[in-house]
């Protein structure tokens, strides 16, 4: 069972809009401070992500419930240019837009599952999962 | 307009009215009628119809400063522009329906009729979205420039220390700012030490790192200390999740420890004034 919500991210405001959102879920299903902060922060990276780089796209919450055990999932999909070296960015410091580098790799340890698909020319598609303990 | 529907409605103009209420009350999302009391909805519809009458009656001056207040008051309220607008439709379907039924719209002048009173609807239509978008535009503009004069002070608590205090969402925009004043203001004040406190931002990503990090850095250059103080233990547990160096930092978890801390620096001190009461 899932209830999602989404969010299109055109303009940088709705960066804040998508967080907002996902606190407010997180909060709703019990998370602490700190993994609501957690939630959020990896909601920030991906939907500047998109803003930076693919221009247009859209984050989905998702209320997951595995088991009795509530979850939130982030997907961040965008039919921008594409990654075309997946490995390339999940490392630390790589990043082609001057900043730090620290995104993708940094939501990855934010979260508990992630997930990345991406198609040169096509577009990108991120899940990310995190439990509540 | 032509004199057979001005009439009409005229002379119809209580019951139209009565039937437009009922309608738009059905049709509307809660988000109207959630916001706002019965009373406030009644009053605000009739206006809203007398305003389409008044148009009617063709007194053009009136119109349009009644038209303008009413969309300052839809918008004050918070009410959706598809109240405004499919109002509007819904107030010719009902005119439309009823000439229909009494009699006075026959297949003659059906064609006509419609030709004519779609152009008054439309060239009304058309204004109203106007005077709605304009009035929404201004608001955005005014609370874009009060967001902007609450960007990014520059406060000189001490000689020779200085404090940014942070708060809210830091975009780009305001990245840019933060940066020009605390350069502007470190040399001017000549601070030797910066102190950023960013106990209101909600959220630290690695592009507010980002920012962060290079503004001490150009701070640096310019020959002060920047310190970095008001870390909530749940920004510290994220940053070191995404990986954010901030060794080149001195942090402090509160704005006092780093007041504290910046006057230590300056070879200072606050002690308690002994013998006084």
């Amino acid at each position: 069972m899932s209830i999602q919500s989404c969010v299109t991210i055109i303009n940088e405001w709705d960066i804040v809009a998508a967080r907002q959102l996902g606190r407010n879920v997180a909060k709703e299903l019990g998370f602490g401070t700190v993994d609501q902060a957690r939630i959020t922060t990896a909601i920030s990276e991906l939907a500047r992500n998109i803003y930076l780089y693919a221009g247009k796209g859209q984050i989905c919450i998702d209320k997951l419930f595995d088991g009795g055990k509530p979850g939130v999932k982030i997907s961040a999909i965008d039919s921008g240019p594409g990654i075309s070296d997946i490995r390339q960015v999940m490392e630390d410091g790589y990043s082609t837009s001057g900043g730090l580098g620290a995104g993708l790799p940094g939501v990855k340890r934010l979260m508990d599952q992630f997930e990345i698909e991406s198609i040169p020319g096509d577009g990108t598609k991120i899940k990310a999962t995190k439990w509540l303990r | 307009m032509n004199k057979l529907i001005f009439t009409f409605i005229e002379a119809h103009k209580i019951d139209i009215l009565e039937e437009w209420i009922r309608t738009t009350k059905d049709e509307n999302d809660d988000r109207v009628v959630r916001v706002v009391s019965d009373q406030v909805f009644n009053s605000t519809s009739r206006e809203f119809a007398d305003l389409i009458i008044t148009n009617l009656k063709g007194d053009k001056g009136d119109y349009h400063t009644r038209l303008k207040e009413f969309a300052e008051k839809v918008v004050r309220l918070g009410w959706p522009l598809t109240f405004v607008s499919s109002g509007l439709h819904t107030f010719g379907v009902i005119v439309f329906k009823r000439m229909e039924q009494s009699g006075v719209m026959t297949i003659e002048n059906q064609r006509s009729l419609f030709r004519e009173f779609d152009e008054w609807m439309t060239s009304m239509n058309i204004e109203i979205i106007g005077i709605y978008a304009t009035t929404w535009e201004k608001t955005v503009s005014l609370q874009k420039i009060a967001l902007q004069e609450l960007s990014a002070p520059l406060i000189p608590v001490f000689e020779r220390i200085t404090v940014m205090p942070l708060v809210g969402t830091i975009d780009t925009e305001r990245a840019k700012q933060i940066m020009e004043n605390l350069l502007k203001g470190a040399v001017k004040h000549r601070s030797e030490v910066v102190l950023i406190d960013i106990t209101g931002v909600p959220v630290v990503d690695t592009m507010v790192a980002h920012h962060i990090i290079q503004a001490a850095e150009a701070v640096r250059l310019v020959g002060a200390k920047c310190m970095l103080c008001g870390i909530r233990p749940e920004i510290a547990q994220t940053i070191v999740s995404l990986g954010i160096d901030l060794t080149q930092f001195t942090t402090k978890n509160s704005l006092q420890k780093g007041i504290e801390a910046a006057l230590e620096i300056t070879n200072r001190k606050i002690v308690n004034m002994e013998g006084l009461k």
